[in-house]
């Protein structure tokens, strides 16, 4: 019975949250609103997030030269340091890492903002007066996500290409107009491309889960478990779609 | 006018109103009386529409609310509804004075310098002045309930409801809330509708009342026909005695 009911509750929460998605959708396109607001959501979830993923690129970038560095050592190609670095980099680790980082500070964040405004009667007072709160909360959201987590994974792919240069620097001697040469040799615009729209779509799912987790709650205790139910169930599907898109660029890139 | 007609609600197995049904006068200060837990704020949010009751209608100036299709239409009677929240509903991330002229920028796109000035005559009216730049976590229980207010009939409503006027309000500042909105029903001739446990202070509003008790109506009419009525629930409560038929338990 326990199972049933979770299956249950599993497809409601499936429904409820594809069913928020579309209006999401259909706010923001047809919606008006303020550049004001817009401005504001860009400057917290992006412009805010730029030192925690300088300081978190730049040491994945370390961490992968020297990993890469290991396994390259064995065959003597310590050369290709550079272009392993900055494909793995565009590719696979900046979108992803960049989502995981936006997910736990801007996501988090955001449930915990708009799940205060629901015990508050916020929400409700919005609704009361004719302002759809999907228009004036979750729109300008969505709107900042999708154009800020681009720039912030093209960000973070050069602070983590600058982070591997040290290593290929300081352990290999590389210097650093080679460094570059050999990185942007190696970087097709596919790989950038792919990692550019990675980031699109997890930034979607970011904006998606944590504003539906932010307008669940019913009690102050509901916002907390809200919160932590934003980052996992964000991080889960950022992940799961990595994967599906992975693929899918795999066999259309190919 | 608003005439509600045997509306009953339930979460899952609890049923929160039973068959309710009264009638508010245009312009009369209306309350709705009963104990924490009675279905009052359930009752209130299904007259906005916030609540979708399960049975039952809701007649606003002749429309059924319950029967509205579309957001628009509901969004339209809502135009003359103003409500001030229990907790005030104050946004947080706005100035005082953002908050005040909320529905003027967002709904009806006047202009920021007309905006401004209607701030500050309805601040006014409400007692308040050169807050507009403050956050409402800078302002006491008091002051935020007039911002409240203010933030409401800027917009000039018909209908004003207020949940609990003078919950999280100091003592010494309630007897000020309630002249405020005695003062207000005068000046604007609105219907007023009051939400509350406080007996002393819905009945120093009220014109007429109802008396909600476990989700049912169990008395609808004057001041004068309450106190002449001999149920023995509504003499407990106005007591405000713990013995008598309504037990602690009983909602």
């Amino acid at each position: 019975m326990l199972l049933v009911n979770k299956i249950e509750n599993f497809f409601r929460y499936i429904g409820d949250l594809s069913i928020f998605v579309k209006d999401v959708l259909v706010w923001t396109l047809y919606g008006k609103r303020k550049l004001k607001d817009l401005v504001r959501d860009i400057i917290f979830i992006g412009i805010d997030s730029f030192g925690l993923v300088t300081l978190i690129s730049f040491f994945i970038g370390i961490i992968i030269a020297f990993q890469t560095a290991y396994q390259l050592k064995t065959f003597s190609s310590e050369i290709y340091l550079a272009p392993l670095v900055a494909l793995s980099l565009t590719r696979e680790l900046g979108p992803v890492i960049g989502s995981l980082i936006v997910a736990a500070r801007s996501g988090a964040s955001i449930t915990a903002q708009i799940g205060a405004m629901k015990i508050s009667e916020q929400i409700d007072a919005l609704d009361v007066m004719g302002v759809e709160p999907i228009n004036y909360l979750v729109a300008p959201k969505f709107i900042s996500l999708i154009l800020s987590m681009p720039l912030l994974v093209i960000y973070a792919d050069f602070f983590g290409i600058l982070g591997g240069y040290l290593v290929g620097y300081f352990k290999f001697d590389i210097r650093f107009g080679f460094y570059f040469q050999m990185t942007f040799s190696a970087l097709k615009y596919k790989d950038i491309l792919s990692g550019l729209l990675k980031s699109i779509c997890f930034g979607s799912i970011i904006a998606f889960i944590s504003c539906f987790e932010g307008l669940r709650p019913l009690s102050s205790s509901d916002v907390a478990k809200s919160v932590t139910n934003s980052v996992v169930r964000s991080f889960i599907m950022i992940i799961i779609f990595d994967c599906i898109l992975t693929a899918f660029f795999y066999f259309i890139f190919v | 006018m608003i005439r509600v007609e045997e509306i009953s609600k339930s979460f899952g197995d609890k049923k929160i109103l039973d068959r309710v049904s009264f009638t508010i006068n245009h312009g009369e200060t209306f309350l709705i009386i009963g104990r924490s837990g009675a279905g009052k704020t359930v009752l209130l949010r299904s007259i906005v529409g916030l609540i979708k009751p399960d049975s039952g209608k809701i007649f606003i100036d002749g429309k059924d609310i319950t029967k509205l299709e579309k957001k628009e239409e509901l969004n339209k009677i809502r135009e003359n509804i103003g409500i001030v929240f229990q907790g005030n509903a104050l946004f947080d991330f706005l100035t005082v004075g953002e908050n005040v002229g909320f529905i003027l920028s967002e709904k009806l796109g006047i202009p920021y310098q007309e905006i401004k000035e209607r701030v500050r005559q309805t601040l006014n009216l409400v007692g308040l002045s050169n807050i507009e730049d403050l956050y409402p976590y800078e302002l006491s229980g008091g002051m935020k309930k007039r911002v409240a207010i203010a933030r409401v009939i800027i917009y000039r409503p018909q209908i004003v409801i207020y949940d609990e006027p003078t919950t999280r309000v100091a003592p010494i500042a309630v007897d000020k809330i309630v002249t405020l909105i005695e003062d207000l029903h005068k000046k604007f001739s609105v219907t007023s509708i009051i939400v509350t446990h406080d007996l002393q202070v819905g009945l120093k509003l009220a014109d007429r009342l109802a008396f909600l008790l476990g989700g049912r109506i169990i008395f609808e009419g004057s001041k004068d026909e309450l106190r002449e009525l001999r149920d023995e629930r509504v003499v407990q409560f106005l007591r405000g005695s713990a013995e008598g038929p309504i037990k602690e338990t009983e909602v």
